[in-house]
């Protein structure tokens, strides 16, 4: 999940205490990946490597019903992501729904497709903040990380997102190929008058987690980016907020992933199917719900799905017994199974965990001479065999 | 890492217009709404930060809870607060 998203709650009386999650056991980010198609072909993508299989999109009623149910249950923040949700031509409509209802909106998006007239009618249908993504400072370093030549469009789409008045994200996903134009990016930015930046270190999930070997960063690269971090974040004070998230794989204790499983976030897929993150469906032989065929209370607080990894009553050892339980939950049950083939193991990225050498290997692979090797693109038909 | 001089008692200050501050039911505590995030507030930052809504002058809004609650040693904890939230860019002083 984006590293910007959180949930914080203030504690004691007036004092500007401690922050703390507390979502009250509701889901109070809900986001819709309205669809899994999207005109770019980033190495990195998050999308299932299957995604052509799920063309059967749910329809403007059906995620119009969706959004209701969710704000009955207590949704806030809603994301609206895919793929490329501009693909879709009733966005402005589902946005128009989901702010009249109450809901937070944010776009998380390529910006490819999403015109001047498009930026407006949303404005129009109340939508709050946009999160655009940019690769590289660099028209050909830019195509080929996104695989199509889209660098002037989405610079054009960052200007007018400006000129429209929107809050906005500046989401940069991080490789070793892109990192060095972190003082790039951030002139830009600056220039105009961004509010967010996020450096995205990656998440090696799906086409990510093919193309590990040959995204992940050094760690010199990495000082260096979160160098030229601290110098902009000192000299630009409260005009830009920038967020640098170091790749969980640099450390030795697991991320609090979507700050646990079943707590406050949930997702719905383009086909109506209920994960608990958006990477869910990496997981094999869960039996994910589907909105098609149950209400989304069920889902959220009965379905056994999202009652799997809830809590503390599945972790095994070293967790169980842990005293840092309740801050990481553990850490990311999608990367434990993508390692170990067992979710509910301890997220090897935790030097507790008997897999941490998985991690540790795959970073001094990182840190060796490479040579750069083919990036495997997102394309229809994967053959991994 | 912020430079901003401290709030004064003149100074009006605002909500940040970046920010969506309401009372939300199903929390039964005021909110604020930002990209990407969400600030749960206790019972007195709600009851402060609905006042700052109506825009208003530092040195007014702390005289109003003082009198409301009869009590004069509440005023620095809000002005730490004002501060706080000011620093974390929640409001802002109004030009």
């Amino acid at each position: 999940m984006s590293a910007a998203g959180s949930v914080k709650s203030t504690e004691s009386e007036v004092k500007l205490p401690e922050v703390k999650v507390d979502g009250l056991g509701l889901p109070l980010w809900l986001l819709l990946e309205l669809t899994y198609k999207c005109p770019l072909k980033c190495s990195w993508c998050n999308n299932p490597l299957d995604f052509d299989r799920y063309q059967d999109e749910l329809t403007t009623e059906a995620w119009v019903d969706v959004l209701r149910q969710g704000r009955r249950l207590g949704a806030l923040q809603l994301g609206f992501s895919g793929g490329e949700p501009v693909q879709r031509r009733d966005l402005e409509e589902l946005v128009g729904e989901a702010s009249r209802i109450g809901y937070y909106t944010n776009l998380i998006t390529s910006g490819v497709g999403l015109t001047k007239d498009r930026l407006a009618a949303l404005r129009q249908a109340g939508l709050k903040q946009i999160q655009l993504s940019l690769q590289a400072c660099d028209a050909e370093l830019n195509k080929r990380l996104v695989g199509v030549d889209v660098y002037q469009q989405k610079l054009a789409c960052a200007r007018a997102i400006k000129e429209q008045g929107f809050p906005m994200v500046l989401n940069v996903p991080v490789s070793r190929y892109n990192i060095e134009q972190a003082p790039a990016l951030l002139a830009f930015a600056e220039e105009l008058g961004i509010e967010y930046v996020e450096f995205a270190n990656l998440q090696y999930y799906n086409w990510a987690l093919i193309n590990r070997a040959e995204l992940m960063p050094t760690r010199e690269q990495i000082a260096e980016a979160e160098a030229v971090v601290a110098e902009t974040r000192a000299r630009l004070g409260q005009r830009m907020t920038i967020y640098f998230v170091i790749s969980d794989y640099y450390d030795t204790r697991p991320k609090a992933c979507m700050k646990g499983w079943g707590n406050i976030h949930l997702t719905i897929a383009p086909d109506g199917a209920a994960l608990p993150c958006q990477e869910a469906r990496v997981i094999k032989g869960l039996e994910f719900p589907n909105v098609r065929d149950h209400d989304l209370g069920w889902i959220w607080h009965n379905s056994p799905v999202f009652q799997k990894f809830r809590g503390e009553s599945w972790m095994k050892e070293p967790c169980r017994s842990c005293a840092e339980r309740e801050r990481d939950y553990g850490g990311c049950r999608c990367q434990a199974f993508l390692l170990t083939g067992d979710a509910s193991d301890t997220d090897p990225v935790c030097d507790r965990s008997p897999h941490h050498h998985l991690v540790e290997e795959a970073v001094a692979a990182a840190m060796a001479e490479r040579p750069h090797s083919r990036l495997v693109m997102r394309q229809r038909g994967l053959n991994l065999a | 890492m912020t430079n901003q001089p401290s709030l004064q008692p003149t100074d009006i200050v605002e909500l940040n217009p970046v920010y969506l501050f309401r009372w939300e039911e199903p929390q039964q505590a005021h909110i604020l709404l930002y990209p990407e995030g969400l600030i749960k507030l206790n019972a007195s930052a709600g009851e402060i930060l609905a006042r700052v809504a109506e825009t208003v002058a530092v040195g007014e809004l702390i005289d109003h809870f003082t009198k409301t609650y009869n009590s004069e040693d509440i005023a620095e904890d809000i002005l730490a607060f004002l501060e706080a939230s000011h620093e974390r860019g929640w409001i802002r002083k109004k030009h």
